[in-house]
């Protein structure tokens, strides 16, 4: 299943890294990444495939989201129908 | 591949607009479950209600978590039980509403539909049974809401319903302090897809269980009109349709989604907007953003009806399955904008009845005068039940006598049923016309074949 994970918040060292390693850990592979800084917010989509994943998606949500509590940054993941139904006809 | 801005105003949306599923309400055909003994009629309701809903809440819950988006509330809604357990040889009604009450504990939802009657052209045993069980039934429980049909457009107005109601009414504010009647809608014309509380009920025409869905977002709206501030009004209303086929179209993949992992057929999406008490998710901001100093200036009724039906044309684009109630929302405690004008007195219910005649649903959630008479109360029923029976549309009335209370206090519900300004009713009497009962004949424009 395919899912985006929206990484936003502060910009600080090491955030790519940090997210990557891990889905990488929890065995989600990324298909794409395109990253920006506005002001001084840091924005970072990722485009994912959870077929590999070892834990179940609600989980996965819950770990990317307490790990983002701890570094100040909301990260969402979300199955990308929902983007697909409300953007494209 | 969607676009990062793409993905993030949807982000947006959600975070900072109040976009949500208001609610996935299953659909429960209790047609099966009539016994004359009061006790096995009970156990039935219950096992069937338990049964089919057991996995309501968990799967709503699972399917917020991977989509992202808040499903703020699950609920079920029953065949009217003056329908379901008319066969039951007993005299009240309110084990009934008990039952219905602790299955809804049991499997988890926040209210449950269906202590309904549908008496447009007159009553049987039971719908009189239920009716006389409402105050004591909604006192009771805690969860369990009532409805009852009182006219439509093939029939005309029942007048002894509308009478009768006006009585329940207020007996159901004065031994619940009011709250029973945030629970107690009087309809004409009533859906029986309607996944919005209190008025939802599994029509008799309905399959053995469904999924029907309540989408919402005036704030998603609010927003999107603010980056056409002064433009032409077509202009506004295309960028209201368009914002309504988007959350439609996420209500209809929630809805999808649901049906598949219930096991259950998908019935429909109601595109109604639906406001909360929460600051930016108002209708009544959207009808102010629109260009209205205050929503019951005059101009409120235009804007709206212009509102509602954008809302209509995004949505039907965006699902082939509208149906429900599908309008706009003004229940006057549960949006702020709407408490905010009425308290400054820019909002009377004579205008808000005027804004019934072009959006769903009728006078919501407004709370009266603790002295305003039964049959004052009878004649609000009658008039908007004649304004949906002349329109061919659904309207009700959701009115709180509040005892003690009287205009200038406030009143709070809790929750999501919010606070209300005590609005001022015109105190001329219709006692003798509530008083002369009978019908109001079905109207010329029913005869349609």
């Amino acid at each position: 299943m395919k899912a985006i994970v929206t990484v936003i918040g502060k910009d600080t060292v090491g955030i790519i890294a940090n997210v990557c390693s891990l889905l990488a850990q929890n065995g989600v592979n990324v298909l794409d990444i395109s990253q920006t800084v506005m002001r001084e917010y840091f924005t970072m989509i990722m485009l994912v495939d959870t077929a590999g994943c070892k834990v179940d998606f609600a989980a996965l949500a819950d770990i990317l989201k307490k790990d983002g509590q701890e570094h100040g940054l909301d990260i969402r993941i979300q199955r990308e129908d929902i983007f697909e139904a409300m953007h494209r006809i | 591949m969607i676009t990062t801005s793409e993905i993030l105003e949807t982000i947006e949306m959600i975070s900072q607009q109040h976009l949500d599923i208001r609610t996935v309400t299953m659909g429960i055909s209790l047609r099966d479950c009539g016994h004359p003994e009061l006790k096995t009629c009970c156990d039935r309701i219950y096992d069937k209600i338990t049964r089919r809903a057991e996995k309501l809440v968990k799967t709503g819950e699972d399917i917020e978590r991977e989509f992202g988006i808040p499903i703020v509330n699950k609920r079920v809604s029953v065949t009217p039980i003056a329908i379901a357990c008319e066969c039951c040889e007993t005299e009240d009604y309110v084990p009934f509403a008990q039952t219905l009450d602790r299955a809804a504990k049991t499997v988890g939802v926040n209210f449950i539909g269906g202590f309904s009657a549908l008496v447009q052209k007159g009553f049987t045993q039971g719908d009189r049974k239920l009716i006389r069980a409402i105050p004591e039934a909604l006192r009771v429980t805690e969860r369990v809401c009532s409805s009852v049909n009182v006219g439509s457009t093939r029939t005309g107005i029942n007048m002894d319903a509308v009478a009768l109601m006006g009585r329940i009414v207020k007996e159901t504010a004065d031994i619940s302090q009011g709250q029973g009647c945030a629970k107690l809608v009087v309809f004409c014309n009533a859906v029986e897809d309607n996944p919005f509380m209190a008025g939802a009920f599994h029509g008799v025409g309905e399959p053995e269980c469904v999924i029907n869905v309540g989408v919402s977002g005036p704030g998603v709206v609010h927003s999107a009109l603010k980056k056409c501030a002064g433009q032409p009004l077509n202009v506004a209303a295309e960028v209201i349709k368009k914002t309504a086929f988007r959350v439609t179209r996420m209500g209809e993949l929630v809805a999808q989604e649901a049906s598949r992992r219930l096991g259950v057929p998908f019935g429909i999406v109601d595109l109604s907007l639906a406001p909360t008490p929460a600051v930016g998710d108002s209708v009544a901001d959207i009808l102010e953003e629109l260009g209205l100093e205050s929503v019951g200036a005059p101009g409120t009724t235009a804007a709206l009806a212009m509102l509602n039906d954008a809302v209509k044309k995004g949505g039907v684009m965006a699902s082939s399955n509208v149906g429900g109630l599908s309008g706009a929302f003004i229940p006057v405690s549960e949006d702020a904008g709407m408490i905010r004008a009425a308290a400054a007195g820019k909002l009377t219910i004579e205008k808000l009845e005027a804004m019934t005649c072009v959006c769903s649903v009728g006078l919501d959630m407004i709370a009266l005068p603790g002295d305003t008479s039964a049959e004052t109360i009878a004649a609000i029923i009658a008039d908007e039940a004649a304004i949906g029976m002349i329109n061919q549309k659904t309207t009700a009335v959701r009115v709180i006598p509040v005892p003690g209370k009287t205009v200038g206090d406030f009143v709070d519900f809790g929750g999501l049923l919010g606070r209300a300004p005590i609005m001022r009713v015109n105190p001329a009497s219709p006692a003798v016309f509530i008083g002369r009962g009978g019908r109001i004949p079905a109207p010329v424009n029913s005869l349609k074949n």
